[in-house]
């Protein structure tokens, strides 16, 4: 097999940073905060790495939406080992009302165009936590789909691909082409190395406007407002057990 | 690493006036500007060297602020856009892989970190790509080190030992054929290098090394002999950096001197052994050990930077690194500050955060302001290094002074703050504090370089003051009269308006006081020029007040133009780094005023003088003199 995989690599605030909303409350501060690369993308672009080296895919196409600092994003799945990127440039209000369902129509033209066999994307990005794109750029292409996979093996033309799922592990087979969204275990994702970050600036970045794939992303949806996470209550300390019966009784849960 | 400095030799004054003049790094009279004079005045007169550098400059009581205004930007878009990608690889890599505290107590960094960072490419930052290394620029060097810093001294001086000043000098005078061959294996970290200059009688003054290389009957090698002491990676390097004594003859004179060559030599020549590693009060982890050679053949095309040109390329070696001491310690800084403010947040005493206390406050305060210089300088010299000055050297020095100074005292503090979890390893700030112990000791002791920042200022002060007798002499009038408005103005108070005008007007007055300091300082050396003439080689105790003195003036007119950088950009921390400059200048003003009276004050030089006195006593008894009170 000689496939060509085409990969989502979202940027998005650091999962070590403290979010902050604005104080006008119309969503979280992004200005001077650190970003990276969604963390569930990294495992996607690994995993497309590793069957490169496997000799199952020849190409590996990288794809970011979003502001200009995507191409940081895309430089590290480049240095990770993805042969060329695309960066779709989407900023400013446009871009905080971009919905799953605009990417998926993204991914799913650029998989026409650039000829590509299987789609690999996180199963969800860590800031608004959807876990959509995937199921909806399989049903715009019509391709089935295999989400959340802790293991994927390729078969002759399909995919072996193991799910977690409550209580076990579900095993499907899906044919190729096909979107695959990575979980959590299905890799452990490799550092970007020094010299390969230096090479990867060699390596191509295609800027492409959301017109230029027929997707229209003028805002549909108006962020009303957007809320910090209610503080805690401070607690208070009782003497004995009846206390906390006396105490639960009171709240009305006993 | 674990060397000495070797700056100066203070036993000779000619020697001195020698070193100073190899030390120098810049740039000779061109020889358009020579030639104009005849070839007999030059040999009595040498024209003084004109400096860009806002140190060098000072010292003739002038503010040369072509280095230091605006704060210089070593990055351009493409550089900023690599750097944000290449900083959270090393970062991860040293949460994630490395262990301090496990290298710290096995004295070795294990095989499987070496490796990571073999693949991580740490072995070769600034090599050129070309030859296997990453290739970075001085600043985007300082940043990745600053991260290095703040999580592992130990590792940090494995790393810099290795390429710092391992193999530094061929990529810096290495010729094509030597790059080649060495740069491409050294860069990937598949072989370690070393620099080798410190001998058991040869530490500060580096050119009384004793290793020896003479010449073979068949002229195809050199044939080299001696021994080297305390050498960071010394135990496995296979290419080092040595220095040795060559027998050299004067073509003129006929006459044969010795004189330091430096040499590429690698472990498989033959006759190479080392001793085992050192035990260490820190930065354990790092391999320090003896080198031996024997007879060890040395082919001739393995001489770096040519015959009896070796200190030359060992200081140039050690200026050119010195920066990346300065951003590895402002990292280390920034992790004791973050663990003392963790702790002074969480902890109460007598029903109150301590946090909330003007003890903690103030030494909160001093740490981020000592941060600050330290940063602030660590960046300043390497922006100006990438932009292709060669006039740093005094800075340089400067910087290596002062981020170990700082470093030191700031997770001191961390450690008092802290309390007794501070003493205790489990902590990590115990580790750092030994860690950090050496870095006022290698590269240069920081006394010596005090020594340095204040002779080589002098020196190029003194010639301007003898280019302007001679003008005197000669009748130039122009000279002359500039000269005496300059002179003029000071005795009648009219100062030359303020020669920090750049500074943001927040900072109006520090900047304006700053700016008088330069004079005073100015005036100060001249005195002192006039008073002992050369003599003023053998008054350390004049010439630490005179460094301390410039080393504030320097910090000072560096945090004024951060300061004012972030007050223009509007940044974000703009008020906080405001404010932290303000404090910084005023209380430093206060010392420079201390220092330049300290020089001039007979009470002063009574003290130390009755010091020099106590000194010479105490080592004629090999004691103390005073006997307990008790008399038992």
């Amino acid at each position: 097999m000689s496939l060509r995989i085409l990969v989502g690599c979202k940027r998005v605030i650091d999962y070590a940073v403290k979010i902050r909303v604005k104080p006008d409350k119309s969503g979280v501060i992004t200005e001077g905060v650190k970003h990276s690369m969604n963390p569930f993308d990294e495992i996607a672009i690994e995993e497309a790495v590793r069957m490169k080296e496997k000799k199952i895919a020849k190409e590996i196409v990288a794809f970011s939406c979003g502001p200009t600092q995507c191409q940081e994003t895309l430089r590290t799945a480049l240095a990770m080992g993805a042969d060329r990127g695309i960066h779709v440039e989407v900023s400013g209000p446009e871009y905080e009302t971009l919905q799953p369902l605009h990417i998926s129509k993204m991914l799913a033209k650029l998989a026409k165009d650039e000829q590509i066999d299987l789609i690999i994307v996180g199963k969800q990005a860590i800031d608004d936590d959807c876990n959509q794109t995937a199921q909806m750029t399989a049903a715009l292409l019509d391709w089935p789909q295999a989400t959340s996979a802790s293991k994927i093996e390729a078969k002759d033309g399909s995919l072996q691909v193991v799910r977690e799922i409550d209580g076990g592990l579900e095993t499907i087979k899906v044919k190729l082409p096909s979107v695959v969204s990575a979980d959590l275990r299905l890799n452990e994702p490799r550092y970007a190395t020094l010299p390969n970050i230096m090479k990867a600036k060699k390596k191509p970045i295609k800027k492409l406007a959301p017109k230029d794939l027929g997707v229209d992303v003028s805002p549909r949806i108006q962020v009303v407002t957007v809320e910090e996470p209610p503080v805690r209550q401070a607690g208070a300390k009782v003497e004995n057990v009846d206390a906390v019966i006396e105490k639960l009784k009171a709240l009305g849960h006993a | 690493m674990l060397r000495s400095g070797r700056n100066l030799q203070l036993l000779s004054k000619n020697v001195v006036r020698e070193n100073l003049r190899l030390l120098s790094s810049t740039p000779q009279p061109s020889p358009k500007d020579a030639t104009k004079k005849v070839a007999k005045e030059r040999t009595l007169d040498k024209k003084p060297v004109k400096s860009s550098s806002f140190v060098m400059n000072l010292f003739i009581g002038s503010s040369n602020t072509a280095q230091v205004f605006p704060f210089p930007d070593g990055l351009n878009t493409e550089h900023k856009e690599t750097l944000g990608v290449l900083v959270d690889p090393v970062q991860k890599f040293f949460e994630e892989v490395n262990d301090a505290a496990l290298n710290d107590s096995q004295s070795a960094v294990p095989e499987a970190t070496t490796q990571g960072l073999r693949e991580l490419g740490a072995f070769g930052l600034q090599a050129p790509v070309e030859y296997n290394g990453v290739g970075l620029n001085n600043t985007q060097y300082a940043r990745l080190v600053e991260t290095v810093g703040g999580f592992d001294l130990g590792v940090g001086i494995f790393l810099g030992a290795h390429q710092s000043i391992g193999f530094k000098g061929i990529t810096l005078f290495g010729t094509e054929e030597q790059k080649k061959k060495y740069l491409p294996k050294v860069a990937t970290g598949e072989q370690f290098a070393a620099f080798c200059l410190t001998e058991p009688s040869s530490g500060s003054d580096a050119n009384s090394i004793r290793t020896r290389a003479v010449l073979s009957p068949d002229g195809k090698h050199y044939i080299l002999n001696g021994s080297k002491i305390w050498i960071s990676n010394g135990g496995f390097a296979e290419v080092m950096t040595v220095f040795a004594q060559t027998p050299i003859t004067d073509p003129a004179t006929g006459e044969t001197k010795d004189k330091v060559t430096a040499f590429i030599v690698e472990r498989k020549f033959g006759g190479v052994t080392s001793g085992p590693p050192e035990k260490k009060m820190g930065i354990k982890c790092s391999n320090t050990a003896e080198v031996y050679y024997d007879n060890v053949p040395v082919p001739i095309e393995n001489v770096l930077g040519g015959v009896g040109q070796g200190f030359k390329v060992a200081m140039n070696i050690l200026n050119n690194g010195r920066f990346g001491m300065a951003a590895a310690l402002s990292g280390t800084m920034k992790a004791s500050t973050k663990t003392a403010i963790q702790h002074a947040t969480a902890r109460v005493q007598f029903g109150r955060r301590i946090d909330s206390y003007g003890t903690i406050q103030e030494k909160l305060a001093r740490m981020a302001m000592l941060h600050y210089v330290t940063e602030s300088m660590a960046y300043m010299i390497s922006s100006n290094m990438d932009k292709g000055s060669t006039d740093f050297q005094l800075e340089a020095a400067i910087s290596k002074v002062f981020a170990s100074e700082a470093a030191w005292n700031v997770t001191d503090e961390a450690i008092q703050i802290l309390g007794g979890n501070g003493f205790m390893s489990a902590n990590g700030l115990e580790k750092v504090l030994r860690d950090l112990r050496i870095f006022r000791i290698f590269e240069g002791t920081n006394d010596i370089l005090r020594l340095f920042v204040a002779l080589t200022g002098l020196q190029y002060a003194g010639g301007h003051l003898k280019q302007l007798q001679k003008a005197v002499k000669s009748g130039n009038v122009g000279v002359i009269l500039g000269e005496a408005a300059k002179r003029a103005k000071r005795t009648v108070g009219l100062r030359q308006s303020n020669s920090l005008s750049e500074v943001h007007p927040k900072l109006a007055l520090q900047a304006q006081l700053t700016s008088k300091a330069v004079e005073g300082f100015g005036i100060t050396v001249e005195s002192l020029l006039i008073k002992h003439g050369k003599n003023i080689l053998d008054e350390q105790f004049l010439l630490n007040r005179v460094a301390a003195a410039a080393i504030d003036i320097y910090a000072n007119v560096v945090v004024l133009s951060r300061a004012t950088r972030a007050l223009n950009m509007n940044i974000s921390s703009a008020n906080h780094e405001e404010m932290l400059a303000r404090v910084w200048c005023n209380e430093a003003l206060d010392r420079i005023q201390l220092n330049l009276t300290a020089v001039k004050s007979q009470s002063q030089l009574s003290n130390f003088s009755t010091m020099s006195q106590i000194a010479k006593e105490m080592c004629e008894h090999g004691g103390l003199i005073q006997q307990n009170p008790l008399g038992i």
